[in-house]
């Protein structure tokens, strides 16, 4: 993987942590429903794991079917199907209905598991993702036959990029959740939640675009 | 149009609504007297005067406005289910006695709000089995609208929830009702996904009037429900005794943490007085314990209307109450005996009595200041109090067939308003006083410009 695209994945995790809808609010919801800064704290793992698992499922079912297909259907594949949920993530908001302030670890996670998902996070990722797998293993053996190294390379591909967005992620929503835990207040709020969605579907056209054209 | 920042509304606690500007402008259902012909309307207060500035009658006669709410509140700030770029800009209306809903839009012209969507009975009846739409609240994920019964008039009732975009019903909300059948009210604890419910009756029991077999025969609603609000499954029943007859407004603390509420009985059948209730949790289980008896008052009997004459006394009919944001103030309204109570609720199991005004009652007939000498009818009702906890409105009608039993001689509507002081001390303000005598429709729910003390709920404490 190449220093471009680490950062690339890397901004796309801070991206992400940073939108209240991702998780840190949740976690500084529960900090001040228990006065502490260890409920807060407490909270983040779930949280980043449900999204890093998010992640890794779409890269992972994606390479998957990298293996098994020709390079340009996957490109314009990735390419539609990315922007067609940045589109549809324009005309349509929808947010999940699930749980509610009493949450268990795992009904945290899977929050931000089904958070992420609908909020297409992991395809958000996937165009850069994809481009530095695919130039990973370029020259290996033809589409169709996938050797046991290419499903090995392209695992630790996949891998590697969900660690480096989950770690930008982890430390934008950490940074965040205490900050306005410890100092700002969640009055902070009322003015700071700045609309992301129609940034966030920008990024998924953009993510998309990038797919089709490299 | 979504916004690029939350709706300047919005509030994550009920500490910061607190601190949000003075309300200008009031939002007040007008229910046609006579039950037929007129529609009823939706009138603008200016509250700098108390002048009204518009009145938009309905489509159709019959609805009988009741609790009206909006599409969005500060709910929307929830963590789990965040939209807080959503407009706070919709009233919706529900039409207790036709089923119909109605949607205004107040966004471009507060003081002339205008009608955007209607949602036909047929609609409600065959998307949710309900009708009698009652209380409008906005949820974290929807709009919860109350229905006292089904199809038929009968039990049971419960909720319904409306699609927050686009206002259309998405059905029953109960997953799991248990042996709930009597509806009247519910809210929650949002912090302990907890929704409470309450008990009127069914739409035959109440229609008509008031029936006194079926109070004698104690078959009007007495019991809290608790549910799990994100399973949607009832978990526990609290009796209140089948002597209180009529639980109806509920009053959540507004702090989310917190898990105690506040519920009013209207009669006792034992002695006519009314009844405070606190509701909270110990350990696991919910309870009820009630903190307040507000006694009948005696009368002569040549003042009394038929149903009363027997009793020579005058039941407070306890018909609403309202909670400050700061869960400090509770204002109690006695209809019947013309009073507005106020207590300092700090402790909610040690309630100390603040404050009281009288006006109107149905012996007393006290006057406002502002028209000093001309006897009043109906008493203090729906209430509401201000974001600010400084500032109580209300009006004098309940429901149009138990307003001609209790008011024989028919309920001219008025609005009137108290200051409250630090002290929980409430003074009627004496210039404040809107008369809709020459309108003719009588005065019911009334919601602030921004949202007051029983419109928004919070996910933060």
């Amino acid at each position: 993987m190449d220093l471009t695209s680490a950062l690339i994945l890397a901004g796309l995790g801070a991206f992400h942590g940073l939108n209240p809808a991702m998780g840190w609010l949740f976690a500084v919801a529960l900090g001040l429903q228990e006065h502490s800064r260890n409920g807060v704290l407490r909270a983040l793992p779930p949280i980043v794991l449900g999204h890093a698992a998010s992640v890794l499922v779409t890269l992972g079912l994606v390479s998957a079917a990298s293996l098994a297909a020709p390079p340009k259907a996957i490109s314009y594949g990735v390419a539609a199907l990315v922007c067609g949920f940045g589109v549809w993530r324009l005309v349509r908001r929808r947010h999940p209905r699930w749980v509610g302030m009493k949450v268990t670890r795992w009904q945290l996670a899977g929050w931000s598991f089904l958070m992420a998902t609908a909020h297409g996070a992991g395809l958000m990722v996937l165009p850069v993702a994809l481009h530095s797998e695919h130039e990973g293993h370029m020259g290996h053996s033809a589409p169709g036959v996938p050797s046991g190294h290419d499903v090995a390379a392209l695992a630790s591909q996949s891998l590697l990029a969900t660690g480096i967005h989950t770690l930008a992620m982890l430390a934008a929503t950490t940074v965040l959740a205490l900050l306005v835990y410890e100092r700002l207040g969640v009055a902070v709020l009322r003015k700071a939640w700045f609309n992301l969605d129609f940034a966030w579907a920008v990024a998924l056209i953009g993510a998309g675009a990038f797919a089709a054209f490299t | 149009m979504a916004l690029i920042q939350p709706d300047p509304t919005f509030y994550p606690s009920a500490r910061e609504a607190m601190l949000a500007p003075r309300e200008e402008v009031a939002y007040v259902a007008l229910l046609d007297t006579a039950g037929e012909g007129r529609p009823d309307a939706l009138a603008t207060i200016d509250l700098s005067d108390g002048s009204i500035v518009s009145v938009h009658d309905m489509s159709v006669p019959g609805d009988e406005l009741h609790h009206f709410g909006w599409n969005v509140c500060s709910a929307a700030l929830c963590p789990y289910a965040p939209h807080p770029h959503v407009e706070r800009r919709y009233l919706i209306l529900p039409g207790l006695r036709s089923s119909r809903i109605y949607v205004f839009d107040v966004k471009d012209d507060p003081w002339h709000p205008k009608l955007v969507k209607t949602i036909e009975p047929e609609t409600i009846f065959k998307k949710t089995g309900y009708s009698r739409p009652h209380t409008v609240h906005c949820g974290t994920d929807a709009i919860y609208v109350s229905a006292l019964g089904n199809v038929d008039g009968d039990a049971p009732g419960g909720v319904f929830t409306l699609d927050h975009d686009t206002f259309e019903p998405k059905g029953r909300w109960e997953a799991n009702r248990g042996p709930q059948e009597l509806h009247y009210d519910f809210w929650w604890h949002l912090g302990h996904d907890r929704m409470v419910t309450s008990e009127w009756g069914t739409p035959n029991q109440i229609e008509a009037g008031p029936s006194l077999d079926l109070l004698v025969g104690r078959k009007y609603g007495h019991r809290l429900h608790v549910w799990d609000l994100s399973k949607r499954k009832h978990l526990q029943e609290i009796d209140l005794g089948d002597q209180h007859q009529m639980a109806l407004e509920l009053r959540p603390a507004h702090d989310p943490n917190k898990t105690y509420g506040f519920v009013n009985t209207v009669i006792n059948v034992e002695d006519l007085s009314a009844n405070i209730f606190t509701w909270y949790l110990e350990g696991e289980v919910w309870k009820a314990r009630k903190i307040i008896t507000i006694p009948a008052e005696p009368a002569e009997a040549d003042l009394l209307p038929e149903p009363l004459k027997q009793f020579g006394a005058v039941p407070p009919l306890v018909s609403d109450i309202s909670l400050t944001l700061d869960d400090r103030i509770l204002l109690v309204s006695c209809w019947g005996t013309g009073e507005l109570k106020a207590y300092d609720v700090s402790d909610p199991f040690a309630p100390r009595e603040t404050g009281s005004i009288r006006i109107g009652g149905i012996a007393r007939r006290d006057s406002h200041p502002a028209a000093a000498g001309r006897a009043l009818n109906g008493g203090p009702q729906m209430v509401e109090a201000s974001r600010d906890g400084r500032r109580v409105y209300f009006t004098n009608s309940l429901y149009r067939s138990w307003d001609d039993v209790f008011y024989p001689d028919g309920i001219s509507g008025w609005m009137a308003k108290v200051d409250i002081a630090d002290d929980g001390s409430i003074s009627l303000d004496p210039g404040f006083f809107v008369d809709f005598a020459a309108d003719g429709r009588r005065a019911h729910q009334i919601r602030l410009q921004g949202g007051d003390s029983s419109s928004d709920s919070y996910c933060f404490s």
